[in-house]
């Protein structure tokens, strides 16, 4: 069966490449029917909020349906896969997110950035240190002079084994001279239930996304010492930042693009690029951003690539610290 | 907080049509075998951005609800729960269906349901802030004593041994083990299908293991049920009968809902462990317990109340601390961040109107699925007169459908053809299937938190009993497990003595 995909792939990529060439330039596509916009992660999550926002805004600027469908599982392989192999018609996009710079390093596929193709970037997430409201650590210089000096004394949770919030533990760790597992890591499903963990005790850090874990922190139930990032965020301003807090410099952030399944070709790549940008700059768009704590955020198709490139390489030298890499 | 301005909000005509029309929409998406209430949630958010708070949360709870109690409706019509809540009592429902009581079974598991949940909603208009501390005091030490306590309640139903039941868990907990294991991110069993890294979803594996086996079963029988020749009594006569159970066990109703309420609020809980630990109960404190099983009815009662009042108990850890309860929950936290509001101990403070607000289109979502649903079962129930040799492959292609539409792959219909001939296989060889359901569900739950703990205790037992609640959970749940031994032990020795008499009569 992998052998008929092959050959339809390579069956498409000529016939792509060809219509790609004569239509080069002229960003003026439109969809005639409805696209499906895929999600690979689960419905209720920040994924899942950013898309079905952006694929409600790009509706009422197309005027034909963006239907989005959240293909889960496998850690996100099963909905990328979906996004890199299909059609690259135009009719189907989908949020691809940091995971793409993961998954392969970890061995759970062999797909990587350079399997899709990348339109535009629509959210930054940062990594949080949070603590809960009666752990003695104030802040994160503390923390890890404690995980220093007693290693494996401390847990922390935040999303399941080598997920991109245990690569921010465990690369803050290692940047800072210390054994990745200084502070053991505690899997679990998603931010919620390590959320969870952290509020009855049962674990001592959590490194969610900032945005997850900024209801308990604004109720106090959780204390948050840092967020891995070099830029202040308007949504919880008086929390430090890891780049100036730590010799390392240290930062690390999630993101949510917007991407077309491999070899798109350049003229609806475009196109979609223009139709995006005019929503990010739209009023609805920053309303919706500021609802959520994040930051608006701007980025086409070029810079994309070269943004998922460094992450690439970047994030494969944590996993292979970490001794995740297979 | 303004009694006056929140009546008036509740009140308000928008407000109204909109909850009329999800509990309309719940009961069709709850009623089709293989849509979920998650599933119907999803679809309606797109319709949220351009309602208000109060309008946007309404339908949310309206869906849910109505969803949640229509599951019963193919599990008592057609033996093909639509949630594992409903699995538990199906046995019971489906017998008491097929013995010409379709509308009397169904009216009572609505009534029960909308008490459970108006029981449940009042629950948390007062104690709410209580309810969540109690909630964030469970690490996965607690979830695991709670969910392995949900596990041995599988074993207190069905009319079957209690070898039998044990038998039929471990299968659902053996198909549990597919997928990516929970803690250290390996696959188990899946032969390198990419579709299998997520597991056996509960939803193929119900329609596999309760509608196809039970196609294949009616296929094979020359029974009168074949014919459609089933009678469904009066409407009235139906409605009467349910409200008079209803009222005949009002205790037990009470029992159930404020019991459903907490166990909902719980983390990795939820409807599903609340109506088979309500069953179990109702089966234990019964005078009747033999019955159960056999198309009794006071397990419906008891689970049918439990699992929608566990629905209101979801949203407490959801509105105190934004930590979602369950999926359905998870996007409603989307939701109300989207209209601005926080979630967070606050809430009853700063947005006090708009929360009472939504408690009382929560009472009033209660108070019209009554209506809805009613209408649902009415009519629902004259697809017992459509002959089982053409409604069941109807239905049979349907639930394929859904099954399809859930994991987006053929994957999910060849899990239901394989499953189905297991079930087929356990109900020849006289092991019920509900117990295996409860496996599928809960095994991964039962996992993921054993496994937490033991990381987090690098692998000291002892650790399940260091925290207070944990440990007097953990004591309850062994000295069930004790009594389960001792009362299987007992029904072999019996079994034996009563065969040696024979013998010995010879």
């Amino acid at each position: 069966m992998k052998k008929t995909v092959q050959v339809a792939a390579l069956a498409t990529t000529l016939a792509v490449s060809g219509t790609a060439l004569l239509a080069q330039d002229s960003c003026d596509w439109k969809p005639e029917r409805a696209v499906t916009y895929v999600v690979p992660w689960g419905a209720g999550g920040g994924t899942d909020a950013n898309s079905r926002m952006m694929a409600t805004l790009l509706e009422q600027a197309w005027g034909v349906p963006f239907n989005v469908v959240n293909r889960t599982g496998g850690n996100g392989v099963t909905g990328h896969s979906a996004i890199s192999r299909a059609e690259p018609d135009g009719y189907t996009v989908g949020a691809v997110t940091v995971e793409i710079n993961t998954m392969h390093w970890v061995g759970l596929t062999d797909m990587t950035w350079e399997d899709i193709t990348p339109i535009a970037l629509i959210d930054i997430v940062p990594a949080s240190v949070l603590v809960g409201k009666d752990s003695p650590f104030t802040s994160v210089t503390e923390l890890l002079d404690h995980a220093r000096a007693n290693p494996g004394d401390l847990t922390a949770s935040g999303t399941s084994l080598g997920g991109i919030w245990h690569l921010a533990l465990a690369g803050m760790l290692n940047a800072e001279g210390m054994a990745p597992d200084a502070i053991r890591w505690i899997p679990s499903q998603g931010a919620a239930p390590a959320l969870q963990e952290l509020v009855a005790g049962g674990v001592d850090v959590a490194s969610p996304a900032l945005s997850e874990g900024k209801t308990l922190v604004e109720s106090g139930e959780v204390r948050a010492l840092a967020y891995m990032h070099d830029a202040p965020m308007s949504a919880l301003p008086d929390v430090p930042l890891t780049a100036e807090a730590l010799d390392s410099g240290w930062t690390l952030a999630a993101y949510i693009s917007v991407s077309g399944p491999d070899e798109m070709p350049e003229n609806i790549v475009c196109s979609y690029e223009k139709a995006i940008a005019e929503v990010v700059a739209s009023d609805e768009w920053a309303e919706f951003k500021a609802s959520r704590g994040a930051e608006v955020v701007d980025m086409g198709a070029a810079d994309l690539a070269a943004y998922m490139e460094q992450q690439d390489a970047a994030l494969g030298e944590v996993i292979q610290a970490v001794g995740l890499a297979k | 907080m303004d009694v006056l301005a929140i009546f008036t909000a509740v009140m308000e005509p928008h407000l109204l049509l909109t909850v009329l029309l999800c509990t309309l929409y719940g009961a069709f998406v709850g009623s089709m075998p293989g849509l979920t209430a998650t599933m119907a949630v999803a679809l309606l958010v797109p319709f949220t951005y351009f309602m208000g708070p109060a309008q946007a949360v309404a339908a949310i709870v309206a869906t849910t609800t109505t969803a949640i109690f229509a599951g019963d409706i193919s599990g008592a019509l057609l033996k093909m729960p639509g949630t594992p809540a409903s699995a538990a009592y199906v046995e019971d429902s489906y017998i008491l269906s097929m013995n010409g009581k379709p509308r009397t079974t169904l009216f009572t598991s609505l009534i029960a349901g909308v008490l459970g949940g108006i029981i449940g909603v009042i629950i948390l208009a007062f104690a709410t802030p209580q309810l969540a501390r109690l909630s964030a005091s469970f690490s996965s030490d607690e979830a695991f004593w709670l969910a392995t306590l949900g596990l041995s309640c599988a074993v207190f139903v069905g009319g079957a041994s209690v070898a039998r039941n044990f038998a039929s868990l471990f299968i659902g907990l053996a198909i549990a083990t597919v997928g990516i294991d929970v803690a250290v991110g390996h696959p188990r069993y899946t032969f390198g299908l990419e579709d299998l890294y997520d597991g056996v979803s509960f939803i193929p594996a119900m329609i596999g293991l309760f509608a196809l086996s039970e196609l294949l079963r009616n296929a094979g029988s020359g029974e009168e049920t074949r014919l459609g020749r089933i009678s469904i009594e009066p409407l009235f006569t139906g409605l009467r009968d349910a409200w008079r159970e209803i009222w005949h066990r009002k205790l037990a109703v009470l029992r159930s809902g404020v019991g459903g309420t907490v166990i909902g609020a719980l983390p990795g809980a939820g409807a599903d462990v609340a109506a088979w630990i309500a069953y179990a109960l109702s089966r234990r404190f019964s005078k009747t317990p033999e019955k159960f099983g056999k198309g009794h009815i006071e397990g419906i009662v008891d689970g049918g109340a439990a699992n929608n009042a566990a629905v209101a108990g979801a949203w407490t850890p959801a509105l105190v601390f934004g930590i979602p309860g369950d999926s359905v929950t998870a996007i409603a936290i989307g939701v109300l961040l989207m209209k601005g509001l926080t979630p967070g101990p606050d809430i009853f403070t700063t947005d006090a109107t708009l929360v009472y607000t939504i408690f009382g289109a929560f009472l009033v979502a209660n108070v019209l699925m009554l209506l809805t649903g009613g209408l649902a079962v009415a009519v629902a129930t004259h697809i017992l007169r459509i002959p089982r040799a053409v409604l069941m492959p109807l239905v049979l292609m349907l639930s394929m459908i859904g099954a399809y539409a859930i994991m987006g792959s053929t994957m999910a219909i060849w899990i239901v053809l394989v499953l189905g001939l297991l079930g087929f296989a356990m109900a020849w060889a006289q092991i019920p299937l509900a117990p295996a359901i409860l496996g599928i569900v809960l095994g991964k739950v039962v996992e993921s938190n054993f496994m937490v703990s033991m990381m987090k205790a690098q692998g000291n037992l002892m650790g399940f009993f260091e925290r207070d609640a944990a440990a007097v959970l953990g004591v309850v749940t062994l000295i069930v497990w004790g009594l389960l031994l001792v009362r299987a032990a007992l029904e072999i020795i019996g079994r034996h003595n009563t065969l040696s008499a024979k013998d010995a009569k010879k």
